[in-house]
């Protein structure tokens, strides 16, 4: 088992079988896409009490899980990358980043625009708002430190390091936040008791999440295949791919 | 095996090395402070200043100030740590003792923990026994008062401690002041938190004791984890 892994640690070895997998992946979020919007927009009903602000979570929704997965999956990367000292694993966590920072983007905007209309504000502090909010910094604070270094070598174990220690930290933030919002202000809206959820809405929220997953690794894995080529922009076998060939013709 | 673990985490030394490596390094730390007595005194000067700044910026009306006070207070000694920061590795890596202090046979956790330590003593300590005082210009009394400078007394390391990692991190980095706040700032969110929550709760007559309780268990863990997380990002700095 271990060799098949240690094979696609070789940059060289992941950057074809990234490039098969990443069109693979980007058809299934189309595709997954379609359907769920099809879903969400035509099929399922007008929500009694939200209207049709409720549509909203169709992109909010997958848009938080996948904010606060891919931070996860970013610091399992990072742990790789120390522990074993592989490029790729770095080179996977910093493609990672920038789809971290814009999923977390995404659920704060679309979070604004659907509390508008059903809570009256854009912004509440409310606890998940303020940690998703932090989190957001979290990613931001990743990508500043990359830019700030030179060196891609340091900068992906300083990264790294950053990264779990956000990790250690993405829970406590979280517990506090929510620790301090039911301290503070006695919150008129609960987000926690959710009404159950119509079967078909639920599904087409379930669709828009694979789609949004399907989405991040296609996305991931052709920004590691830019990565790799800026990085490895030296080696020969690089310099052989058809595709560099071509450019140079 | 050893190939697995960074380097960092497999400590082999002589028995009482990272008891002597942490005095030696704090010793150290402290007599460099202590000799630009005038750096250490802006820093305080700021922190006394921006607490200054708020009721001139808001209307000083006792109750609001009362409100207030014990959040501008953290806030304000968040951002005098952050300032102090850069100097923790900066002089050090500037003029090689660090490279020096890196190779010696002492653990650099324990080293690293000896400096955030000083920074602490200079920092952290000096704003937590001026907190009384700035509470007489919140309107802050009784009991409030103890507590605010009580866990500044307890929270404020682990901004020394986290403010370390950001600093070491940030070696050698373009973007400087701005570029740590930004790595440093999210991380203390909990620290402000319940640093502030604790005075808010003995207000409204509540137990601090919660408060006490989690500040406490983040200094814990970030007295276990943050020399370690410092000393790999201060051989990441040096490589």
């Amino acid at each position: 088992m271990p060799s098949t892994w240690y094979r696609y640690a070789s940059p060289a070895t992941f950057y074809a079988f990234a490039g098969h997998w990443a069109r693979l992946f980007a058809l299934a979020a189309a595709l997954l896409c379609i359907a769920g919007l099809y879903v969400g927009l035509l099929v399922a009903p007008t929500d009694a009490q939200q209207g049709e602000a409720y549509r909203i979570i169709f992109i909010h929704v997958p848009a938080a899980w996948m904010s606060m997965f891919i931070y996860l999956v970013m610091a399992f990367w990072s742990a790789l990358a120390l522990g074993f000292n592989t490029r790729l694993s770095a080179m996977m966590a910093q493609a990672l980043t920038p789809t971290g920072a814009l999923m977390t983007f995404i659920a704060l905007w679309t979070g604004a625009f659907w509390g508008r209309p059903t809570w009256g504000t854009y912004w509440a502090w409310d606890a998940r708002m303020t940690s998703e909010l932090i989190l957001l910094f979290l990613y931001f604070g990743v990508m500043a430190l990359r830019n700030a270094i030179d060196d891609p070598r340091r900068a992906d174990r300083a990264c790294s390091v950053l990264t779990l220690v956000g990790a250690v930290n993405v829970p406590i933030i979280y517990f506090s936040v929510q620790w301090w919002n039911t301290l503070h202000q006695g919150s008129t809206i609960s987000m926690t008791t959710a009404p159950k959820m119509a079967a078909i809405m639920l599904t087409g929220m379930l669709l828009m999440t694979l789609a949004a997953w399907a989405y991040t690794i296609a996305v991931t894995l052709v920004r590691v295949r830019a990565i790799i080529v800026e990085r490895e922009r030296g080696a020969t076998w690089l310099s052989q791919l058809p595709e560099l060939r071509r450019m140079r013709a | 095996m050893t190939t697995l673990v960074p380097a960092t985490f497999v400590v082999r030394t002589e028995d009482g090395a990272v008891l002597r490596a942490f005095r030696w390094a704090l010793a150290r730390d402290l007599k460099l402070a202590l000799r630009s007595k005038a750096e250490l005194a802006v820093q305080l000067l700021f922190y006394v200043i921006v607490a200054t700044l708020f009721p001139l910026a808001i209307a000083p009306e006792r109750p609001l100030l009362a409100a207030l006070g014990p959040g501008v207070v953290w806030v304000a000694a968040l951002l005098a740590s952050l300032l102090s920061l850069p100097r923790l590795f900066a002089t050090d890596a500037a003029d090689g003792t660090l490279e020096q202090i890196a190779h010696s046979p002492w653990p650099l956790p324990a080293l690293v923990s000896g400096k955030m330590m000083a920074h602490w003593l200079t920092t952290g300590l000096p704003m937590a026994l001026l907190a009384p005082i700035l509470s007489v210009q919140y309107a802050i009394d009784g009991v409030a008062v103890w507590v605010l400078a009580g866990a500044l007394l307890v929270g404020t390391p682990v901004l020394s401690m986290l403010g370390g990692i950001g600093a070491a991190l940030t070696l050698g980095a373009r973007g400087g002041g701005s570029l740590l706040a930004l790595l440093v700032l999210p991380l203390c969110v909990p620290v402000l938190i319940f640093g502030a929550g604790a005075v808010d709760a003995v207000r409204a007559g509540l137990s601090v004791a919660p408060h006490f309780a989690l500040l406490c268990a983040g200094l814990l863990i970030a007295i276990v984890g943050a020399p370690l997380a410092a000393a790999a990002a201060v051989r990441i700095a040096l490589d």
